[in-house]
């Protein structure tokens, strides 16, 4: 069966090469700053099983370490130039779109054909990631096509991955790493301390803002853990399920759906979503790195206050 | 008694992004000592903190398709892109981001969320022509302006997404609602709970939309 540890080594080895290809860039100052950044993604993606949880733990602040003490440099890998560019553009057309397009249809196409066709019974896909698997597939295929069509150097798709990652940076590793803090929040009891905090501002018996809080709380504490998923239960346990549900006798559904969403407004306006917020700023090079969640703030804001008009009207008629 | 001690863990990491210090470093300072306030030892802290880092792996496997994404950067992609959108008539950049905000949100509802976004979609494709569809309209951009427009098109991207995704009643964020539930005795079926997505999916776009129309409208006053 494919599973994602197959995809891990894939991205490892993909990192590892990453690193290497640091290593022996002279013309970045910090080049083994880099070079040891990627290393320790590739240790983590190719043998993150083996080397036990403390080793992991060493792995994470080494990752720290050298991306908050500054050791990352920018690299500067040999790619065209603005105007070879045009040219190639003007020379191959539209079909440019064609391997560029392999990705998303080829992880479209294959979830579709395996999930409702007779192919997908077999199980030879770990479940639920078939997505995953296609992605990487298509991932190969368009290589494959690259390599064929355009005739690039060997090394060319690498070093032009290397300059794309390296324009990320540390940030490329930034949501993993929340990801993990919201883990040792768990264990801590934060949900516990917010929750019992939101509990108190509640006045008895007022049904608006009740919602107002528990939508409000949702936003707010995701906007603090960078995750709706982290409120949810919290805020569910403190106000949804206690008052919204039992004492106004509100709709489980309504209330669980609609305020879910109302914490994804929050997911919208805080660095802490550092995959969705911080991670396309830098992949899109813009000078402020909260540019993505000022776009977003005056969306966000009607949104929730949409949300919280749904449940007021929907969950309690 | 609920113990506050480790809201300190918060204060850390909103004082740490307010300073603008590295968030790496501030991630791991908030990790650690909220492990430490609960009461962990030193070694399991870190063991805790490795082993959800570990956990979450999955989070890394889409940075695979940048060899290809820079690939085509260097045969001219977001040239052919920019290309495309100049030669259509009527492509605006609202109109354009519109039809992502759509696009994103259908997908996603059908469960294919993960075939687009930042590094698949958005750099390569839809901010490439975001910018030409400004250009087109508008005239040369100044700086301020192209940061606003790459801005938006990442923006439409996460407004699609989040107010899709729930529509699809295998989602994690589903499965959540319907466990949550069910442990105070309240069964849901997914179907049920993602209905009740699509009110504020409709208005997700409305409101997006609607403030894409504004921004095309203020980058045409802007060049006038």
């Amino acid at each position: 069966m494919i599973t994602l540890h197959w995809l891990y080594i894939l991205a490892g080895l993909l990192f590892a090469a990453f690193a290497i290809l640091s290593a022996a860039d002279r013309f970045n100052p910090k080049r083994f700053g880099n070079a040891a950044f990627w290393g320790l993604m590739a240790l983590s993606l190719l043998a993150g099983d083996v080397i036990g949880d403390f080793g992991n733990g060493l792995l994470v602040l080494g990752l720290a370490g050298l991306a908050g003490f500054n050791f990352l440099g920018k690299s500067h890998p040999t790619t065209t130039s603005e105007p070879a560019r045009e040219a190639f553009s003007a020379r191959y057309g539209n079909r440019l779109f064609l391997p560029a397009l392999i990705i998303p249809v080829t992880a479209l196409v294959g979830t579709l054909v395996y999930n409702y066709t007779p192919i997908g019974g077999a199980g030879w896909i770990e479940p639920k990631r078939e997505t995953y698997v296609f992605l990487a597939l298509g991932v190969l295929i368009a290589l494959a096509v690259i390599y064929a069509w355009l005739r690039p150097p060997i090394l060319a798709p690498l070093q032009e991955g290397r300059r794309l990652i390296d324009s990320i940076g540390w940030a490329a590793v930034l949501p993993q790493m929340l990801a993990a803090l919201g883990v040792l929040f768990a264990a801590a009891g934060v949900g516990d301390a917010i929750g019992s905090l939101a509990g108190m501002v509640i006045p008895e018996g007022n049904l608006t803002v009740t919602i107002i809080i528990f939508t409000g709380g949702m936003a707010l504490f995701t906007m603090v853990m960078g995750n709706a998923f982290a409120a949810f239960p919290v805020m569910a346990a403190a106000i949804g399920v206690p008052l919204l549900i039992v004492q106004h006798h509100g709709n489980p559904a309504v209330i669980g759906a609609v305020g879910m969403l109302a914490g994804f407004c929050g997911t919208l306006m805080t660095p802490m979503a550092a995959n969705f917020n911080l991670v396309p700023a830098a992949l899109l090079e813009l000078k402020d790195q909260y540019g993505v969640i000022r776009a977003q703030v005056m969306t966000a804001l009607p949104l929730l206050l949409l949300n919280t008009a749904i449940i007021a009207l929907a969950a309690f008629r | 008694m609920i113990n506050y001690w480790p809201l300190i863990g918060i204060l850390l990491v909103v004082v740490g992004f307010a300073l603008k210090l590295n968030p790496m470093l501030v991630v791991t300072a908030s990790a650690l000592v909220t492990g430490l306030i609960a009461g962990l030892g030193p070694v399991e802290v870190v063991s805790t903190f490795g082993k959800a880092f570990n956990d979450n792996r999955i989070i890394a496997i889409v940075w695979i398709v940048l060899p290809v994404i820079g690939s085509l950067e260097r045969f001219g992609l977001q040239q052919r892109a920019a290309h495309l959108i100049r030669s259509m008539k009527g492509a605006t950049v609202g109109r354009l981001l519109i039809l992502y905000l759509g696009y994103r949100q259908i997908i996603s509802a059908i469960g294919l969320q993960s075939t687009a976004g930042h590094p698949q979609t958005v750099r390569p494709l839809v901010a490439p022509m975001a910018l030409a569809a400004a250009e087109k309209s508008h005239g040369a951009l100044t700086e301020t302006e192209t940061d606003r427009v790459k801005a938006m098109a990442a923006a439409t991207d996460n407004v699609g997404l989040f107010f899709g995704e729930d529509i699809f009643i295998a989602i994690g964020s589903i499965v959540l609602i319907q466990q949550t539930l069910a442990t105070y005795g309240y069964n849901l079926e997914p179907l049920q709970l993602a209905l009740w997505a699509i009110p504020s999916a409709i208005g997700a776009f409305v409101i997006h939309g609607f403030r894409l129309w504004l921004f095309e409208r203020g980058l045409r006053r802007a060049a006038k």
